[in-house]
């Protein structure tokens, strides 16, 4: 308990440091207090793991103080180590612990240097706290705080207008997801007055047959519209369609940032969220069945914005989107420790991608185009050999780490009964074509082939490569390792953390015809799969290095095609026209027509001169002639008199 | 014998025209003043009228009151409109409508 | 115990005296020495003020009542219960902040100026405090003067016309909430607002009541479509008095509909709940809108503010909602709480961005509050650009900042009985999301576009100090709500029982 509040505050201990007193300690100190502090929560988070899933340590719970108090309701700030918490935050404090190392050199000769340490390890908490929450509440903390964070660090060069620009736009599209999220949370809260994980998971089965009515005469099923209303949440910040649109802008952020934030950590939050929901998405076929489409949809469809990409980082962005859909996928088919499985691989491989790609940028002096890159391979061993390894394990190709997890999707959505499995499958084999061919893609045009750029090119120093290799052998071994007792074992790794009903079950299904991690390599050469990556390769060489020229006539041949793919799909567009200008026209006719011409004009200032009106009227009456005056003091008089005398 | 009314019917006269004074004459301010003068003189008339009547000499006092406050309101309206010659040059009521909205 | 007893009077007259006190000094300095130490003594008063309310019990505390018109039977009477010990808390640390930001940008008749806040605060917490109609009315009344000559003397251009905008629009509804109070103390005989509560009067005299009181409020919240008179107010009143407003004069409008609306005319209230959640919701969404295409940064937070009151009286009416759907009234707690706390947390955060923005136009020639006029601020200034990004983040609703709970609560709330007004209620985390980073992205990101911006100097210690104030409060309230919450709960149960519909 104690502990598992220590691996989350200790990385805010170090943002403290790093934001208030930065400027003051200077930059080396700075670097160190904060790589010591998350190195720490690191080697907490390890003992944390050892302890609960190496040991089978019971689930640790506890409540840290209480946050609101209301009528019936209790807020807690409360923590809960269970399986799967262990598990990610594991993961988490690694990946963050190499980005801070990797830091070092890739911001070195940046300005804002304390302040990029400071908001990592903020994030670093933030994600910690997402984590460990044991609550909807909590969770929400860590869900804002990580979106916050991100805001932050992509418009971290917050002269340049396109990066505050995509700070604001992924943060907004967050908010998008928020809006679903916290109805979602609301919806929890109704039903089972309380948001403790615990107390609403073990009363799910009580709901099931419960309706809600969501507009005037539509009802719908309680826990269908409790998980999709956090899927929306999920779908924004694990950037699912439409809500995908500001993960490829985020990319204008500093590349580690990419790596930690954009690939690794904070875009899988929603994946974990679902995972963690799992008792209560078991229980809603239509949910889960949205989920599984999208994610399927997702998958492919991004997947082949991958190929046409020009910048190195937005080719792995959208590969990042393609593979969260897979993990989508793997939950749309019940398939959650699968999904945790790809995440955790991913987060490997991709943080290696990124970084590898970072550390190709630094040598380019910032260049991030890769038709001005090329032949690198030479001059940068390392960073070649370790970009290599993670676009193998991208790939899919055994024994890297990605084979194992999405081979497992595939064949969990193959056996998988909820609706729209079938066309999951066809998207999740399309995109294993898919996957190779783009990241080959970037592979070939930035390593091999002629040189587009002038000058010479040295490999990145270590503090840069260290970070490289401690993540490409996790990229080539974690797969192996882990797939035996994360989906095939009994208890699996995630344990009692993820919920599965039995008709469902498709992972148990799968595990009858496991017979270790050695064989499903050897025998990869029987599946579709491993053809299809092949090929995937074969065409990247064929239309990047061999024949450049035919990738030319097929643009100009599918020209409209190739429109759509640059322009991806019109997202952008859509969003820009109809969300952005519609609501601020919406605003100018409400602001120009309602405030200020029909209640300022007609009502307020309209009553005034209403008012003034007819006191300019009035006032003819008074002409300033004594002899007016006495007159009128006659007439009146005259009256009164008469009315009196004659009256009474 | 002159009649209690003799004495009203010529301080209503008196009265009357007065008001017609202020009313009609559009030149001067001076006759202006001259009819509140005339006014106050036939409210005094009623007094003394009544006064004599009724045996009472209470209405008598009451005229030398009047007479002395209208000989002050005289002297401070002449004065008054000795300013308000020089300030704007004319007398004409017609001219002065200062007031007006 | 003389301390004790009189605390509130003390509260009261405390500020008015030092109003006096630093009129009669001869130099700036002083003047703003002595109006400091003022506010400052008042609002250590707090803590005994604090420490001594019993939060169990929904009684008014630290009562006073003195015989003041023997004819009519009105008194000075005061006391407080948990909502007004909140609000009266606040106002004294708004109050200082104020001073203290006066300090630094007012540079004219310096003396009257702190008078003016200072009597105002006195004001404030007068309305907080009485618990006499009539009373009510005088310091309810007496704070518009201030105000009115606040935004009149030290305002900006069209000073002028707000003023008088303002002036009309706040006193057009008093008048017609003091005619309701005559005829309920033609009923009762007294002008002691609790003899008010529970008169069970009839329905069409109920709606009379709620429309004559509803004015009164909406025009202070403000609700749409009487909110016109704020954003103009804001824009040309000097920064502090764009604080006041913001952070404590919307505050009354609140106060009052669960002060007055709720508990005397609850039937009325139960009856039209639904046409004042309909406005509320219309404040969310609408002035949401409008707030985005504002080129003035004191009209955006304005608006802002607007839509943020929105979700203070959603939560006061949503109550009825959920009375209507709930078997217990324990279910509205959270509902009414959240409205409470809105109302405090609303004053850090849009009272810190009004200060900021008044510490923006205090360093350019022109005094400009149009965002086209600023770009990459955050180069010149960092630790204002991170202390305002704090309170944007508050103002966004972000959860741990202060902004946050009230939404948070209401939201949940709204959900219990109808899920469209709880969508169309978090559409606010979207579009206050877009109008304050939108425009902190123009104001302080991108390149220096302005020659001015280059010459900034971050903040001095006196607005660090404010900051720091206020974002202390903004932490405490986001991470740790309790202390507030904990005074409300015996009051708000109170003030359930008394609003339920019979």
């Amino acid at each position: 308990m104690a502990i598992a509040a220590a691996v989350a505050l200790l990385p805010l201990a170090g943002a403290l440091i790093a934001g208030l007193f930065g400027k003051k300690i200077g930059r080396s100190a700075t670097h160190w207090v904060t790589i010591v502090l998350v190195g720490a929560a690191f080697l907490l988070s390890c003992y944390l793991f050892a302890v609960i899933v190496l040991l089978g340590h019971p689930p640790v719970e506890g409540v840290l103080y209480h946050w609101v108090v209301s009528g019936p309701f209790n807020f807690d700030v409360a923590i809960l180590l269970d399986h799967l918490s262990a598990t990610m935050l594991f993961i988490v404090s690694f990946i963050s612990f190499m980005v801070h190392i990797y830091t070092i050199g890739y911001m070195a000769d940046d300005p804002g240097y304390e302040r990029f340490f400071s908001y990592v390890s903020l994030f670093t908490f933030a994600m910690l706290i997402l984590v460990l929450a044991n609550n909807f509440l909590l969770l929400f903390f860590g869900w804002e705080g990580v979106g916050l964070v991100s805001y932050l660090l992509i418009g971290f060069w917050f002269k340049r207008e396109s990066a505050v620009d995509g700070g604001l736009k992924a943060f907004i599209a967050n908010r998008v997801g928020d809006v679903g999220f916290i109805l979602g949370i609301a919806a929890v809260l109704t039903y089972f007055n309380s948001l403790d994980y615990h107390t609403v998971f073990s009363q799910a089965t009580h709901l099931l047959d419960t309706t809600m009515p969501l507009f005037p005469g539509i009802h719908a099923s309680v826990i269908t519209v409790i998980c999709v209303l956090l899927f929306i949440g999920a779908m924004a910040k694990s950037a699912q369609i439409p809500l995908h649109v500001w993960l490829p802008e985020s990319m204008e952020g500093p590349t580690p940032i990419s790596a930690l934030i954009h690939a690794a950590t904070m875009v899988t939050a929603g994946i974990y969220m679902v995972a963690r929901m799992s008792p209560l998405f078991e229980y809603s076929p239509a949910a889960l069945s949205l989920v599984l489409i999208l994610g399927a949809t997702t998958c492919l469809f991004m997947g082949f914005l991958a190929v046409v990409q020009q910048d190195i980082k937005r080719v792995i962005a959208y590969s990042t989107i393609s593979q969260l859909g897979y993990m989508a996928v793997a939950l749309g088919a019940s398939a959650y420790d699968a999904a945790i499985f790809h995440l955790i691989t991913h987060a490997f491989f991709k943080a290696l991608l990124f970084l590898a790609a970072g550390s190709v940028i630094i040598a380019l002096h910032h260049e991030q185009d890769m038709r001005k890159m090329g032949g690198l391979a030479p001059y940068m061993p390392i960073t070649y050999l370790t970009f290599a390894i993670g676009a193998l394990a991208l790939a899919a190709i055994p024994p890297f780490a990605g084979f194992y997890s999405k081979d497992a999707i595939i064949e969990a959505v193959h056996l998988s009964t909820t609706p729209g499995a079938h066309y999951a499958y066809f998207c999740v084999l399309a995109g294993a074509f898919v996957t190779p061919l783009y990241i080959f893609r970037a592979l070939f045009l930035t390593f091999h082939g002629k040189k587009h750029y002038e000058g010479t090119v040295y490999e990145s120093p270590w503090v840069v490569l260290i970070p490289l290799i401690a993540l490409a052998i996790p990229s080539m071994i974690a797969g192996g390792l882990l797939i035996g007792p994360m989906l095939f074992a009994t208890p699996r790794l995630l344990g009692s953390s993820i919920f599965v009903l039995p008709q469902h079950n498709v992972l148990a299904t799968l595990a009858e015809d496991y017979q270790g991690a050695q064989m499903m390599a050897i025998h990869a050469s029987q599946t579709m799969t491993f053809w299809l990556a092949l090929l995937g390769i074969l065409t990247a060489w064929l239309f990047n290095l061999a024949r450049p020229q035919w990738a030319d006539s097929l643009k100009k041949r599918w020209s409209y095609l190739y429109h759509i793919l640059v322009e991806k799909y019109g997202f952008d567009k859509f969003n820009q026209i109809v969300l952005v200008h519609g609501s601020r026209r919406l605003g100018e006719f409400f602001y120009k027509v309602c405030d200020l011409l029909m209640i300022d004009g007609l009502f307020v200032n309209g009553s005034g001169r209403f008012i003034r009106f007819f006191a300019n009227k009035g006032r003819r009456l008074q002409t300033g002639y004594l002899y007016h005056y006495a007159l009128a003091m006659l007439i009146g008089l005259a009256i009164l008199l008469g009315w009196f005398v004659l009256g009474l | 014998m002159i009649s209690l009314s003799d004495f009203l019917i010529v301080a209503a006269i008196l009265f009357g025209i007065s008001i017609a004074g202020i009313i009609i004459n559009r030149k001067n301010i001076i006759v202006l003043l001259m009819s509140i003068e005339l006014m106050l003189l036939a409210v005094n008339t009623n007094f003394i009228a009544f006064s004599y009547f009724q045996g009472n000499t209470v209405g008598e006092l009451f005229v030398f009151f009047i007479l002395a406050v209208a000989a002050a309101e005289a002297a401070i309206g002449l004065a008054i409109m000795m300013v308000l010659f020089r300030k704007s040059g004319t007398i004409e009521v017609d001219k002065l409508d200062l007031l007006k909205g | 115990m003389w301390f004790q007893q009189n605390i509130l009077s003390i509260l009261i007259w405390l500020p008015v005296l030092g109003a006096i006190t630093t009129l009669l000094t001869n130099s700036d300095r002083t003047a703003r020495l002595v109006a400091s130490s003022f506010a400052i003594v008042n609002l250590l008063l707090c803590v005994p003020l604090y420490l001594g309310f019993d939060s169990s019990s929904f009684a008014l505390q630290f009562h006073e009542k003195r015989l003041w018109i023997s004819a009519y039977q009105i008194y000075y009477a005061v006391g407080v219960d948990g909502i007004s010990l909140t609000m009266i808390i606040l106002t004294n640390f708004t109050g200082l902040l104020v001073i203290l930001a006066g300090c630094q940008a007012i540079k004219l008749r310096v003396a009257q100026y702190m008078a003016a806040f200072l009597v105002m605060q006195g004001m404030m917490i007068g309305v907080f405090a009485a618990t006499d109609a009539i009373l009510f009315y005088v310091f309810w009344e007496g704070m518009l003067i201030p105000m009115y000559l606040s935004i009149g003397m030290w305002g900006s251009s069209n000073r002028n016309y707000a003023a008088v905008k303002f002036f009309l629009y706040t006193f057009l509804g008093s008048i017609l909430m003091l005619i309701a109070l005559l005829y309920l103390y033609n009923q009762t005989g007294s002008f002691d607002i609790q003899h008010y509560y529970g008169l069970h009067l009839s329905m069409p005299i109920q709606k009379a009541i709620f429309f004559a009181f509803l004015l009164a409020f909406a025009v202070k919240v403000p609700m749409w479509p009487v909110h016109t008179w704020l954003p103009d107010a804001h824009t040309e009143a000097p920064a502090g008095g764009s604080v006041v407003l913001a952070a404590l004069m919307l505050k009354l409008g609140i106060y009052g509909f669960l002060r007055f609306s709720m508990p005397i005319v609850p039937e009325a209230c139960a009856h039209l709940a639904g046409l004042m959640i309909v406005l509320s919701l219309i404040a969310i969404v609408y002035i949401g809108l409008v707030a985005i295409v504002q080129t003035d940064m004191k009209k955006l937070i304005a608006y802002s503010s607007i839509a943020h009151m929105g979700f203070a009286t959603l939560g006061c009416f949503m109550v009825y909602d959920i009375l209507h759907h709930a078997s217990a009234h324990q279910d509205a707690y959270m509902s009414l709480e959240g409205a409470v706390v809105q109302m405090v947390s609303h004053a850090f955060g849009s009272g810190a961005m009004f200060l900021g923005v008044g510490i923006l136009a205090d360093r350019m020639v022109s005094h400009s509050r149009l965002i086209k006029d600023y770009s990459g601020v955050a180069a010149r200034m960092p630790i204002f650009a991170a202390f305002f990004m704090l309170f944007a983040m508050s103002n966004v609703g972000l959860p741990g900042t202060a902004g946050f709970v009230g939404e948070f609560m209401v939201i949940m709330s709204a959900f219990q009985t109808h899920f469209s007004v709880a969508l169309v209620a978090s559409l606010t985390l979207i579009l206050a999301s877009s109008y304050t980073l939108w425009m902190y992205k123009r104001v302080f990101f991108g390149p220096i576009m302005n020659q001015e911006v280059t010459t900034m100097q971050d903040l001095n210690w006196l607005e660090t100090t404010n900051y720091v104030l206020l974002a202390i409060g903004v932490f405490l309230l986001g991470l740790y709500p309790a202390p507030v919450l904990n005074v409300l709960h015996a009051t708000i149960g109170h003030l359930l029982s008394l609003s339920m519909p019979a």
